[in-house]
């Protein structure tokens, strides 16, 4: 039957119809939903890991066992499973294997704009890159066909626009392979150098074979139109090329790694000019240009950064301009903000005021970087709030500063990759202030189970990590409870955090508003008392405003009720007593 | 059929991917083919969305160009402003006339730009302005701002009320249905 769903949906609905039997992740935008289909659809066995290696690691272990495994993950993902990734490349796997990794162009919501597709090159492994959800989830079959046939790793790559994107798709017949006998295989599965290599010199003849598979596979789909203009592509980036080119011949590629060279060289000799459309890096076109084709049109022309789109491609082959009229100009922005009644919000609050340096990391914390709290400064990569810290630590000791650095990380950040900073920093005494926002739920990529939070992906009631006994485990002695949403201990904490020497940890428990569903009364503001002096508008919530204001009088400020979830960090900033709980029902729309 | 493209706009947490996915499933209940696409992750509370649907006989690429949109439904007055160049000459827009503030106002760091409405209206006159908060406490439920934009424009679509009716029945389920069909009754007599 057919349905509307998203590539991310098709993926999971295509491994649990090609007889998938285990699949493990870690969330991030735009791969968080596989998993979570998979675990709704309530066929297949899975679960979010602590991070992307142990998701890759796991997914390695249930091959080898003999059942038929996933992995999902976003592009900056796979650089903390690289290290299996490029291992397994040489060992192979026993039931099919495939690594689902989402890329972000346009960094909708990622730190970097990395193209998957140079793993598979560097990783030597068969890469398949669907352009819509009807191959997503045929592909994701292709795929673990693939690997078992080849004994490979095969990636399945998708993009934003792919893994979010609804299309239609009609389902396949169901299958249930047999789950494979599990075999010690020493030569096979113990990369000691002797073993590796002899598996690296087969993993050379595998790309070979792969390579003699693309030249005739179906994955690479010749469509001859108008052969004045042949394109290669890919992805998404064949439907935008479908919509700016209906007449154009194109060689679709469904396999990207590695490319069918003859197909490759046929298309061209078939067409008058050659133009390669790519979203990012320009892989295929290295390629091609090495095999002495002269294209027309490629990376000289279209861009490496942000995604494409038919005005894009259009205005770069025929430098025609875009249809519409301008948009409207010097708008407000509306960035993403903390929730009202977010725990982060005093948390921010506090730190921006005290104008302490903040080594931030990856969550909905980041936000605190943002204007008016702007009291983040350095955000790389998971985990990276806490090493770094005690990296500026040092340099601050051996400078003669004074200063001590402050880590903000959410709980399932620190689980990913934050402990073992935390861990170096005790080792090596460090000296940074780590304050960690355990609200119980990888929030935001949409409030996902971690291992603080008391329940698995399938929604089992499981152990519930207690970060005090762990983080003293570590080697930390000085570990503290805070309450964000009580500014003033909020300050004093820290402060005594900031003045006390060596590491130490405060932990605030409050748990997520919109994950947890937590409901309180709203503010109101009594407008005879408020002066307008706006203290309260630093805590930068939605839910304030400023009324109109008579003559010669300053713009008081109002609480919207159906916004306001009543957390009183606001209340706390007013020195008039203008602010008070309203009674009655609360009408938030969270 | 030509590709009808639809631009739905709004704030996070408005409803706008519900609101998008009756449209789509009706699209597919009425045997067109069908494509919708949203950017959401960061934007999840607070921040600009914007969804697109497009549908016809064969759709290629699941985002619609500046100055295609044959119609547009904006859940807030701003973003009405931010989102009009997509409409195509010709199109239609449809926006919900109650503000709500970007973080950056409530900062008190900028300006809600002055007569929105009326510079919505310079740029396109035949715009259609309604309050539907106060249609969707009508119904039952603020929240349903988004049933009451989606019948706004249910006469505009390329298949029938019923269908899309249908639809709702079949995605809301529970108490909200009730509340859904009414804001859907009540943004369609608007």
């Amino acid at each position: 039957m057919k349905k509307i769903i998203s590539g991310n949906e098709a993926i999971a609905l295509g491994f649990g119809d090609a007889g998938g039997v285990f699949a493990s992740g870690y969330p991030g935008t735009p791969s968080t939903e596989v998993l979570e289909e998979v675990a709704r659809l309530g066929e297949v066995y899975c679960e979010w890991a602590a991070n992307e290696k142990v998701a890759l690691e796991a997914a390695i272990g249930a091959s080898i066992a003999g059942g038929r495994a996933l992995a999902t993950m976003k592009h900056v993902g796979v650089n903390v499973a690289a290290d299996p990734l490029l291992t397994l490349s040489y060992t192979g796997v026993n039931a099919g294997l495939v690594l689902m990794v989402a890329d972000d162009p346009g960094m909708h919501s990622s730190q970097n704009e990395q193209d998957s597709r140079n793993y598979a090159k560097f990783a030597k492994v068969p890469m398949l890159d669907p352009s819509d959800s009807q191959e997503a989830y045929a592909m994701t079959r292709v795929g673990l066909e693939l690997s078992e046939e080849f004994d490979t790793p095969v990636m399945l790559r998708t993009t934003t626009r792919i893994s979010h994107a609804k299309g239609v798709v009609v389902p396949a017949t169901k299958i249930a392979p047999e789950i494979r006998t599990w075999e010690k295989n020493v030569p096979k599965y113990v990369m000691l150098p002797n073993f590796a290599k002899l598996k690296h010199v087969e993993v050379e003849a595998r790309l070979l074979k792969l390579q003699a598979y693309a030249e005739t596979s179906p994955l690479n789909r010749l469509e001859m139109r108008d052969p004045a203009i042949g394109i290669i592509t890919s992805g998404v980036a064949y439907q935008h090329v479908r919509e700016a080119w209906p007449d154009a011949s194109i060689l679709k590629l469904g396999l990207v790694h590695p490319l069918p060279v003859e197909k490759i060289r046929d298309f061209a000799a078939k067409v008058k000019k050659l133009v390669i459309v790519e979203e990012m890096d320009g892989i295929f076109e290295e390629q091609i240009r090495a095999l002495g084709l002269v294209v027309d049109t490629g990376k000289d022309k279209l861009p490496r950064c942000g995604e494409i789109n038919a005005d894009i491609l259009r205005a770069a082959l025929d430098g025609s301009r875009a249809r519409s009229t301008p948009p409207v100009e010097d708008l407000p922005q509306r960035p993403p903000v903390f929730c009202p009644s977010c725990a982060h919000r005093g948390l921010f609050t506090i730190l921006s005021k005290l104008k302490t340096f903040v080594s931030g990391d990856i969550g909905c914390y980041t936000l605190g970087a943002l204007p008016p709290m702007g009291a983040m400064h350095s955000v790389i990569d998971m985990g990276a709030s806490i090493s770094a810290a005690h990296g500026m630590a040092k340099v601050n000791a051996l400078a003669g500063r004074s200063e001590k650095p402050v880590a903000v990380i959410g709980d399932s950040t620190f689980f990913h990759s934050g402990m073992t900073g935390l861990l170096s920093m005790a080792f090596n005494g460090g000296g940074a202030l780590v304050i960690i926002m355990d609200n119980r739920t990888t929030g935001m990529t949409g409030g996902q189970e971690n291992p603080g939070s008391g329940s698995t992906l399938q929604g089992t009631a499981t152990h519930q990590v207690e970060m005090v006994p762990l983080i003293k485990a570590l080697g930390i002695d000085q570990v503290y409870e805070l309450n964000t949403y009580d500014l003033a201990a909020t300050e004093a904490a820290i402060k005594k955090g900031l003045a006390t020497p060596g590491p130490y940890v405060l932990i605030d428990r409050n748990p997520c508003i919109l994950r947890y569903k937590i409901r309180k009364p709203a503010m109101n503001v009594a407008q005879d008392k408020c002066t307008g002096c706006r203290a309260c508008l630093k805590v930068a919530c939605m839910a304030l405003g400023l009324n109109a204001a008579g003559e010669n009088e300053k713009q008081k400020v109002r609480v919207d009720p159906n916004v306001c979830n009543g957390c009183g960090v606001c209340m706390q900033m007013c020195k008039f007593d203008a602010m008070h709980t309203l009674e009655g029902e609360n009408h938030a729309n969270l | 059929m030509q590709i009808f493209n639809i631009v739905i706009a709004g704030v996070g947490g408005q409803g706008v991917l519900l609101a998008s996915k009756v449209l789509s499933e009706s699209a597919l209940a009425c045997g067109l083919d069908v494509k919708q696409n949203e950017v959401h992750g960061m934007a999840q509370r607070g921040g600009s969305v914007i969804s697109f649907v497009r549908m016809g006989d064969q759709v290629h690429s699941p985002v619609v160009m500046p100055g295609s949109a044959d119609l547009l439904i904006s859940f807030e007055p701003l973003e009405a402003l931010r989102y009009l160049h997509y409409l195509k000459p010709g199109g239609r827009l449809v926006y919900n006339t109650i503000p709500i503030n970007p973080s950056t106002v409530a900062a008190g760091l900028a300006k809600y730009p002055d007569e929105v409405e009326a510079q919505i209206l310079a740029r396109f006159p035949q715009a259609l302005g309604i309050d539907a908060l106060a249609l969707a406490r009508q119904a039952g439920n603020g929240k349903a701002v988004n049933m009451v934009m989606v019948g706004t424009v249910m006469k505009h679509l390329p298949f029938n009320e019923t269908l899309i009716t249908a639809v709702v029945k079949k995605l809301t389920q529970g108490k909200g249905v009730e509340v859904n069909l009414k804001a859907l009754a009540g943004g369609a007599a608007a």
